[in-house]
């Protein structure tokens, strides 16, 4: 269990323009979301010494974002082959980098031409080796159909709906038209949610996130550097990685898992929770993976804001929304604002932590989780002012 | 056909799919412990044991979940095919397995409504397991 309560901050953070087609490479956006978030931090780009990442062969090597930056030097320059769920764990494992003496300031970051370039999920070898031998050649290719299997088997159990999944999407977008940087911002309804037209059953399009070309980066050191630094430090007070048993070969392989209605959240959360010394009531904003609606309302239960097969009836009755029980993705989530894997809710929480995010800032925001996963394994942390 | 992802069976697999060609369904088995597994692995996740056996299913499980997947991806392989449907089966050997239910509506679908397998011949090298409701015998 993370042991580094209020030991790490979060003590920059920066972007780029999030947008379907850049037209700047992926190392570009990586530069310019790093040089932002160093920027943002006051610390000196001499003084970085660490880079982490994640992507499944989409964007660049740390090594590649330390060159450009032209860092003198890369003690802990490393990334993950994963998916989304590592959102958040690359900010823990910088966090028990400068614990280990490994690094003293590790840029975080995630960089993606994930419309005009590689689009997410594609470059598959379909021809169809390991596990991919008993999906694709059943045309069970796509992450949308691997995660409405997911989301019907909640569906089976709970009675969860095709609205419940819409009050999702709608709330979202409902955030996202109060934040300048998403690009979804034009309102939708329910009706607009049941009209848009069938992906793969139980998915419409407006149950399915963005893809979005761009890249956000978070800035880590200890509490005791942020604390006489430009911004206001945002502890990282909780943290947590996993998921449960038979978590299969790959993200996309969920053959053995024990039960689909249920997703990592369940299984991290005593972690988390533990870890941070905090519950899920203490909490004032969530921004909660959301590459499907499904995956908000598994979580919401996972973590423990409503009971185990409460979601549905939970987001439908406007517990998700900015005067709700726990305010979800205030910035538009995955959804609306933009697919940067995950880890432009982590740059939302900071910035509502700082009291900083304008018209969409809830008042008085103290404790604010962040999570990223929706299938096997995900991470999660909890972060306070 | 042509085209669509096909399985390039390896040592693990290899009596799986040659069992398909030969329409027969077949899952290893733990040689010690018993325990069936799918997909096939050379070593028992509950008593590491690596002696393995093949078993013929019988055939017969139950829909565990499914999808319908009405927008085809890649377009080109599976724009003649929508709408399908691809299910996690779960079989009377205990296992699940990815499939597709064919011989039926997929609106007619339902959480655990029997089924059982039925080979197809996609190529002279490949069969493919795929299920159909149970015919009531």
């Amino acid at each position: 269990m993370w042991t580094l309560q209020d030991k790490y901050a979060i003590a920059g953070i920066g972007h780029t323009k999030y947008s379907a087609n850049s037209g700047a490479t992926v190392l570009n956006l990586a530069l310019e979301a790093c040089r932002s978030a160093v920027a943002d931090s006051g610390i000196q780009m001499d003084e970085i010494d660490g880079l982490v990442s994640y992507h499944f062969g989409d964007s660049v090597p740390s090594i590649a974002v330390a060159t450009g930056l032209g860092l003198p030097a890369a003690r802990y320059a490393v990334e993950f082959s994963s998916g989304g769920n590592a959102a958040n764990l690359i900010v823990q494992t910088a966090a028990a980098a400068i614990e280990a003496g490994l690094a003293r300031n590790v840029i975080c970051f995630r960089a993606m031409n994930g419309r005009s370039g590689l689009r997410l999920g594609g470059g598959r070898d379909l021809n169809s080796r390991g596990v991919t031998q008993y999906t694709a050649p059943f045309g069970w290719i796509t992450y949308p159909q691997a995660m409405a299997m997911w989301c019907r088997r909640h569906m089976i159990k709970y009675g969860t709906t095709s609205e419940q999944l819409g009050a999702v999407a709608v709330s979202c977008r409902r955030n996202a038209a109060l934040n300048p940087r998403a690009m979804m911002r034009e309102p939708i309804t329910l009706a607009d949610h049941q009209a848009s037209r069938m992906i793969v059953e139980p998915f419409r399009l407006l149950d399915i996130c963005l893809e979005s070309d761009g890249a956000c980066a978070v800035l880590v050191t200890s509490a005791e550097r942020a604390r006489d630094l430009r911004r206001k430090p945002v502890y990282i007070l909780g943290a947590a990685y996993g998921g449960g048993p038979n978590q299969g070969d790959d993200l996309f392989d969920a053959i053995r898992w024990p039960e689909h209605a249920h997703n990592y959240a369940k299984y991290i959360a005593t972690d988390l929770w533990g870890s941070a010394g905090v519950g899920p009531r203490d909490i004032d904003v969530a921004e909660i993976y959301d590459c499907f609606t499904y995956s908000v309302i598994m979580q919401l239960e996972g973590f423990g804001f409503c009971g185990e097969g409460e979601g549905g009836a939970f987001v439908q009755s406007g517990g998700i929304e900015r005067d709700g029980e726990i305010p979800v993705n205030t910035h538009g989530g995955l959804l609306s604002e933009a697919y940067i894997h995950g880890l432009n809710h982590v740059v939302e929480a900071v910035e509502q932590l700082r009291g900083e995010a304008g018209p969409r800032q809830i008042a008085g925001a103290r404790l604010a989780l962040t999570t990223a996963g929706a299938m096997t394994c995900g991470s999660a942390l909890v972060l306070r002012n | 056909m042509s085209g669509k992802p096909v399985p390039v069976p390896d040592a693990d697999s290899r009596p799986f799919w040659d069992g398909c060609r030969e329409h027969q369904l077949r899952i290893e088995r733990c040689a010690d412990c018993g325990t069936a597994r799918f997909p096939p692995s050379g070593m028992c996740p509950h008593c590491r044991s690596s002696r393995r056996e093949w078993i013929t299913a019988s055939g017969r499980g139950t829909v565990f979940s499914w999808i319908v997947v009405r927008h085809p991806v890649p377009k080109e392989m599976y724009a003649g095919e929508v709408p399908y449907v691809v299910a996690l089966v779960e079989l009377e050997e205990g296992v699940r397995m990815p499939t597709n239910i064919v011989g039926c509506e997929p609106g007619a679908i339902r959480a655990g409504m029997p089924v059982e397998v039925v080979f197809e011949d996609v190529s002279a090298d490949v069969t493919l397991p795929r299920f159909r409701p149970q015919v009531p015998s």
